[in-house]
């Protein structure tokens, strides 16, 4: 039995996980300090890929990617094809888990009461200090969930990954594309063995993820925030 | 070596525009709720930028529309201790104090926080979170955290008004403490009549957003600029008043003529008195011959633990419930003279008897 779509499936994930950390939180405290209605569009469009079906946002990135689109084309100058090949799948997970990380973390960087910040500005903090050492640490719980939800969202991804990646076995072949190939195949047994396998992972991630952030983090920060 | 302070801000229903200097003292700044006072606070710290105005703290200019100058709340070096107080609840009380010190070095740094500790009585609680202190204990825990910067003006946003009543007078009284070896200007904004007047040295009384008084508190207390001040500072009986020839008042609301010892500059529109000043003659004494004594009637009273409240008439019969002034007397004294037969007999001794020109 080949093993490689369990290692792609957690390697795109966490991959894709850590990126939309990044990203999500940075758009969030960015948009957290930049208020207006010119600027509401932009939510929008950080939220679009949660809304439109998967296949929408793969052609997207298709277009955006692929030989001729304007990213693909930029890729190209540095000799690198993403399209069909393991960076696409990373790609997909990145784009649809974004907008869960967007909105939970800032939700939670909303929830942090202003006058903390204030106060840690009055006693000299730079921007940047106020940040890391007063409002991540305080929004720290909900961004553990959105990092979790984030997660199980690239776990799951199948749509989008499917227009950009394909399906190259030991390369883009994630569990869920797998399921479906094997489906198709008829080859039921298959199809049955990668299910058991997923719902086993992502009952044993999730499960661990989410006691350790309670226990954690989690738990504990919010306590203190009390 | 002062803060100098001239401001002007829209506000939602009024405009902020005040003016005044602080030297090395603590000055009170009195208003009602609403009155702009954390708004003024705000506009200092560079929490909020004011539409016209200077700043200047010492020789640094931190604000100034003219010459478009506005220094960022991270390098104006005021102490601001929150309403609420702000405490950091992820870190302890060590660590909060510990947050603006952060360039210098760890020696420097933990000499500094323990220093602090020492002075503001917190040494036990060092290791604790701030959800596990009292108030008044977050309260120092503040004024610690904002003196650790070593900052060149302090502002304190209601910093006794969080607390139970109980520990109020204790907690002032170190709040005092410390201020007494704080040789630089710092701002006190309160609601609190009392607390104004024990903590300040100078009064500034601000109404919707204007400078309604501002100098020494005794000269405030004692003769308000205005009815509205001394309204402010909790005098409860005003009267419109009119100069008579021979220099005698007539109070027109209370119906009686007065003799009252303060020269006035312009003609008198109101003339006031504070109710624990309202002086109850339990014997009538020397009869008709003492001056500005009044026969009343009582109309009300209410209870506080240690005095009463009297509602007086100042004629024998009138509008149910109306009342020309409200006293306050010691209960000691209110079960002396409770039971006499009316009409009792009031003296509004001219030294406490006060005129307004406004």
């Amino acid at each position: 039995m080949d093993w490689s779509p369990v290692w792609i499936s957690l390697a795109t994930s966490a991959t894709a996980t850590a990126i939309t950390l990044i990203v999500g939180l940075a758009a969030a405290a960015w948009r957290e300090r930049h208020s207006g209605p010119a600027l509401a569009p932009l939510d929008g469009i950080f939220l679009l890929p949660l809304v439109l079906p998967p296949t929408v946002v793969g052609f997207f990135l298709l277009l955006l990617f692929g030989r001729h689109g304007p990213l693909g084309q930029l890729l190209l100058h540095f000799g690198a094809t993403v399209v069909f090949a393991w960076p696409a799948t990373v790609i997909a997970a990145t784009v649809v888990s974004f907008p869960l990380m967007y909105i939970t973390a800032r939700a939670a960087l909303e929830q942090v009461e202003p006058s903390l910040l204030q106060a840690a500005r009055t006693l000299g903090a730079s921007e940047w200090r106020v940040f890391r050492e007063i409002a991540l640490p305080l929004a720290w719980p909900g961004v553990l969930a959105g990092t979790i939800l984030s997660f199980a969202r690239a776990l799951g991804e199948f749509g989008a990954t499917l227009m950009i990646a394909g399906n190259i076995p030991g390369r883009t072949e994630t569990i869920p594309i797998a399921i479906y190939f094997a489906v198709e195949a008829d080859d039921i047994p298959r199809a049955l063995y990668w299910c058991a396998v997923d719902v086993v992972i992502s009952l044993a991630l999730l499960s661990g993820l989410y006691y350790w952030t309670r226990t954690q983090g989690f738990g504990h920060a919010r306590r203190l925030a009390r | 070596m002062a803060l100098e302070v001239q401001l002007e801000k829209k506000l939602l229903d009024f405009e902020l525009n005040v003016a005044f200097t602080a030297s090395e003292e603590l000055l009170s700044i009195l208003g009602a709720s609403g009155a702009g006072k954390t708004m003024l606070l705000r506009c200092i710290a560079g929490l909020e930028s004011a539409d016209r105005g200077r700043v200047a703290l010492r020789d640094r200019v931190l604000f100034d529309s003219g010459q478009n100058i506005r220094v960022p709340v991270q390098r104006r070096r005021i102490g601001m201790v929150f309403q609420n107080y702000a405490l950091f609840p992820h870190r302890t009380v060590a660590e909060n104090i510990e947050f603006g010190l952060h360039e210098l070095s760890r020696e420097e740094r933990s000499a500094r926080v323990k220093a602090l500790i020492e002075r503001t009585h917190l040494k036990e609680l060092a290791h604790r979170y701030p959800r596990a202190l009292s108030g008044g204990e977050q309260q120092r825990t503040a004024l610690a955290r904002a003196l650790a910067i070593g900052p060149e003006a302090l502002l304190l946003d209601e910093p006794l008004s969080a607390l139970d009543t109980h520990l109020r007078s204790q907690v002032e009284a170190q709040l005092q403490e410390v201020f007494s070896t704080y040789q630089r200007p710092a701002l006190l904004v309160t609601h609190n009549i009392e607390e104004a007047y024990r903590l300040g040295e100078r009064l500034l009384v601000l109404s919707r957003g204007r400078m309604a008084a501002y100098g020494p508190k005794e000269e405030i207390f004692r003769h308000p600029p205005t009815r509205e001040v001394g309204q402010l500072t909790g005098c409860k009986n005003f009267s419109r008043a009119r100069m008579n020839a021979d220099g005698s008042v007539e109070a027109l609301d209370w119906g009686c003529r007065l003799r009252v010892n303060q020269a006035i500059s312009k003609p008198p529109a109101y003339v006031g008195i504070r109710a624990h000043h309202i002086d109850f003659l339990e014997a009538r004494a020397g009869s008709d011959a003492s001056e500005n004594v009044f026969p009343c009637w009582l109309v009300r009273d209410s209870e506080t633990p240690f005095r009463e409240t009297l509602y007086l008439r100042l004629q024998p019969h009138g509008q149910e419930g109306a009342y020309d002034l409200q006293a306050e007397v010691f209960k000691e004294k209110w079960l002396r003279f409770r039971d006499v037969p009316y009409p009792w007999h009031v003296r509004l001794s001219p030294e406490s008897l006060f005129l307004t020109p406004e």
